[in-house]
């Protein structure tokens, strides 16, 4: 390979191509049958367990664990599923270290959990390899219909408890499919098989959800016309829009977008061919930043650093993940904010850094020393953003995302929202899954209480 | 280091871990290899008369397990050695002649005819062997014979089989009984009255360790049919502590040398077998798990715990628990404890509140203050030790005896200082009211 100084070093195929298989291969890998049944030995089936509590779906993780150890897997997952219809995806995601795991009385008494989320993996992966559709039946047809927009983790949990519930769900997504972040959003090795896809058969599997892509809120769909066509609607679009970084020469070549490399790793057919610096700089201090980091440098760059503007334990990304990144050979550097893009022949060359202090009030500021890092890409992980002129304009949006009721309404009567898109979740898949929950059995309560009020009415006139 | 040495109704030992009469010693290769790795002694595998009994080529252990597949009890249906006489007989005198410092005692086990016995002891003498222990124990497939446990569930036959054995043999006679009795102290009070030398117990407890449920047969199965084997392994050594117990401190059998058998697994195990009047103890289902080397632990573990307790021979501390050993009549009811959590220690699973909330005297809070808090309610607290039992961490929940002079808070009555038992109690209708001193 020749190396020319006038242009950046951005090649594909840096690995022998058998690294690409092992360098994406499954984080965790399954738990072997007898590897779960002594995991599960050791939960101590807590009374009001604390596991429980932690968990933004309320899974009855003493419970499904205990049908592992007696051997009753299938039961485990309907366990899980009951509550948590994304429970295989949730068994990969979930930040465990800082929900189930963190409280376990185990972690608590000797720093060592009982490895829940490998558990519920476990469970929900030897169910759906042994049966083709969910375990539950659909209640009587109840008439209705509701238009679930976005069919991420929040549309999708929405839609299959509505479904359960009787009635008939549109599902639109502007993708060519569905999953959302579940299949665009997360690092590669966290969700091998083309799982993603799987369980989104798995949730439609239920009946009466109709599935419809290439269909975005504000292009070929229209807010005001779903609210007419249907008895309500649940947005669950998500975050769209991705923040910039403000600096000259961001529209240059080789600055980038990590949501979208990271949808272009996800959905890759041969990674081989997918463009790798040299010399990587990542910009921000969550999952997405931990999840480009790594996947850079599995795909073979020489240096990647994730450059944060405060200090490292600020970071979004949890602790688990920031080792992650560390032991994966990413540099972390804190408490250095961009100050320049430089460009050579209209594409990235190095970015530019001043050090920042943190005053008494919490307030951040450059203190004028800078440093020069060498980069062939430079990824912005520095947040997404609700596209909000996609939506009605009558709809309350506070701090961008729409603001909701604790049981995830809007300020429209007929408009449920939830998932990244709606204000006070924590950007998890778990708590979309529930928002998604939640809002299903609410519209469900509206509109039985509609039904009735209407079968009333309609008994009055006729009595 | 203590002094192991055993001498059990003269026949002695350098220590007192005998393997028990099994399938580790059918053979002259396994008993040899038994005592390279220093087992004091050895009861030889039951010895029949020829032609040789068959086993099952199926099947022949049952296997109870525990977190981590550890084995916590185990059963059998094999049948006493299915070698020829003669060439067990060889063995054994070879071995004895080979390792003369270790206890070699044989089991035998033939009809309830005085003169199949007057045959085979003879022979046994020949060996030079240490004793005989008669098999009066086994539950499968010999006892449908009419031996084994048949023999051992009739008292007058152990008495008499006893006495011929006496009679007939001038070798020390060790009777072993079966568990699968009403009354264990009938059968060693029997073998006492025949002139047995000692006793050993238990043999295996008549046992169905599961059921396949995909062809609905006991396991493990012999061609879809299973049959009742025996059970033994550290599951069975509550029962078998117990029987001890209670032939040690019977009148008519206390003093009768006791060798223990019963899931004995580590050197506690043993020393608690012995503190309850074992002279010595027998280990089967231990070496099967984990092979000879387990006496290892066994030899160092006594001697430790003797060095640290002042015991120089093993007779300091045989029996020492034996007089403790009482009957529920006799418990001091004044004597009054309550459930104490140490709230550093506790881990907050709430396994105590839960199992006392459920199933005893809701003792235990669950929330104190509106926090998780696990603390014991002493106004409720009969001091029943099930959330001492139920703690997954070890000391966490302690049994705290009440002062005498201080008032239980359950009862509000003051905490009596003397002793007071049932037999005086006001409710006992047969109370002896004139024995209360």
């Amino acid at each position: 390979m020749t190396q020319s100084k006038a242009g950046p070093d951005i090649a594909p195929g840096r690995l022998h191509e058998d690294a690409y298989s092992e360098n994406f291969s499954d984080l965790h890998p399954l738990l072997e049958p007898h590897e779960a049944q002594v995991e599960a030995d050791r939960c101590y089936f807590c009374y009001d367990a604390p596991c429980m509590q932690a968990c933004p779906t309320s899974i009855d993780i003493p419970q499904f664990i205990r049908q592992i150890s007696t051997g009753n897997p299938d039961g485990s997952a309907k366990t899980i599923f009951e509550q948590n219809i994304l429970g295989g995806m949730c068994a990969r995601v979930c930040p465990t270290e800082t929900l189930c795991e963190q409280v376990c009385v185990r972690e608590v008494a000797e720093g060592k959990p009982v490895k829940i989320g490998q558990l519920q993996r476990h469970a929900t992966d030897h169910y759906m390899a042994g049966h083709d559709a969910t375990p539950f039946d659909r209640a009587a047809a109840t008439g209705k219909k509701i238009a679930v927009v976005g069919a991420g983790p929040a549309g999708l949990s929405c839609a299959h408890r509505l479904a359960v519930h009787g009635h008939d769900v549109t599902l639109f997504d502007a993708r060519d499919k569905a999953g959302g972040l579940n299949e665009f959003g997360i690092a590669s090795y966290k969700s091998v098989d083309n799982f993603a896809q799987r369980e989104v058969d798995f949730v439609l599997s239920i009946g009466g959800i109709e599935l419809k892509t290439g269909m975005r809120l504000g292009d070929n769909l229209d807010l005001a016309e779903l609210r007419a066509t249907h008895d309500a609607v649940f947005l669950s679009v998500g975050l769209g829009g991705v923040n910039a970084l403000n600096k000259e020469h961001e529209s240059q070549n080789g600055v980038l977008s990590a949501v979208d490399y990271i949808s272009d790793i996800r959905q890759a057919e041969d990674l081989a061919r997918l463009p790798v610096g040299r010399h990587i700089v990542v910009i921000g201090g969550g999952m997405t930043a931990i999840d480009i980091a790594v996947q850079k440098k599995l795909l073979g760059a020489d240096d990647v650093t994730i450059v944060y503007r405060r200090g490292q334990e600020r970071m979004n990304a949890s602790r688990y993940e920031q080792e992650l990144a560390q032991t994966s050979g990413v540099k972390i550097l804190t408490n250095v904010q961009p100050h320049r893009l430089v460009v050579d022949n209209g594409h990235i060359s190095s970015i530019e850094l001043e050090r920042t202090s943190t005053d008494k009030d919490g307030a951040l500021k450059g203190t004028g020393e800078y440093l020069t890092l060498a980069a062939d890409m430079v990824f912005k992980a520095v947040g997404q953003t609700l596209v909000q002129e996609d939506l009605d304009a009558s709809i309350t949006i506070e701090k961008g995302r729409i603001v909701v009721s604790a049981d995830r309404r809007t300020n429209l009567d007929d408009v449920w929202a939830g998932g990244d898109c709606a204000l006070g979740g924590e950007d998890l898949t778990v708590t979309a899954v529930e928002d998604g929950k939640i809002a299903a059995e609410s519209i469900h309560t509206a509109l039985s209480e509609q039904a009735h009020a209407t079968t009333e009415s309609r008994e009055r006139v006729h009595g | 280091m203590a002094d192991l040495r055993t001498n059990f109704i003269g026949i002695k030992s350098p220590n007192p871990f005998w393997l028990a009469s099994a399938p580790p010693t059918d053979k002259e290769y396994n008993v040899v290899r038994a005592f390279k790795a220093g087992w004091g002694g050895v009861v030889w595998k039951t010895l029949g008369e020829d032609p040789a009994i068959v086993n099952v080529n199926g099947p022949r252990y049952g296997a109870i397990h525990g977190k981590d597949r550890q084995l916590i009890g185990l059963n059998n249906i094999e049948l006493i050695t299915d070698r020829p006489l003669e060439v067990n007989l060889q063995e054994i005198k070879q071995v004895k002649r080979d390792w003369p410092d270790r206890a070699l005692v044989v089991s035998l086990m033939v009809p309830c005819e005085e003169q199949n016995w007057i045959n085979i002891l003879k022979r046994v003498e020949d060996t030079g062997a240490d004793g005989v222990e008669l098999n009066f124990g086994c539950p499968h497939g010999m006892s449908e014979r009419g031996m084994g446990s048949a023999v051992g569930q009739v008292p007058e036959y152990i008495e008499m089989v006893t006495r011929w054995v006496k009679q007939h043999s001038r070798m020390p006679c060790i009777v072993k009984l079966t568990p699968n009795i009403t009354d264990v102290r009938k059968p060693a009070q029997a073998a006492k009255a025949g002139g047995a030398d000692a006793v050993s117990l238990i043999n295996t407890i008549n046992s169905i360790m599961g059921v396949d449920l995909d062809i609905m047969s006991p396991s493990p199965s012999v061609d879809g049919k299973g049959a009742h084997g025996g059970y033994c392994g550290p599951a069975v050594k509550p029962i078998a502590l117990n029987m001890v117990a209670e032939i040690a401190r019977d009148p008519v059998t206390h003093g009768l040398p006791i060798s223990g058998i019963g899931g004995v697994t580590n050197w506690r195990d043993a020393a608690e077998f012995m503190a309850l009047g074992a002279g010595s103890v027998q280990v089967c289902t231990a070496a099967m798990t984990y092979g000879f080397k387990v006496v290892e632990d066994m030899i160092e573990g006594l001697s430790d715990w003797m060095d640290s307790k002042g015991h120089t021979s093993v007779d300091q501390f045989i029996g020492s628990a034996v007089p403790n050993v009482s009957d529920w009549q006799y418990l001091n009811l004044n004597y009054i404890a309550k459930a104490k959590i140490d709230q550093d220690l506790c881990i907050q699973c709430g396994r105590c509140h839960i199992a006392c909330e459920d199933t005893s005297h809701q003792a235990i809070t669950n929330m104190v203050d509106g926090a998780r808090r696990f603390e014991v309610i002493d106004e409720e607290c009969v001091g029943c030790n099930l959330c001492v039992s139920v703690c997954p961490v070890e000391d966490c929940i302690t049994m705290e005896p009440m002062a005498a002079g201080s008032i239980d808070p359950r009862t509000k009555k003051v905490v009596d200082k003397d002793y007071a038992n049932w037999t005086t109690h006001p409710n006992n209708p047969m109370a002896v009211k004139d024995a209360a001193e």
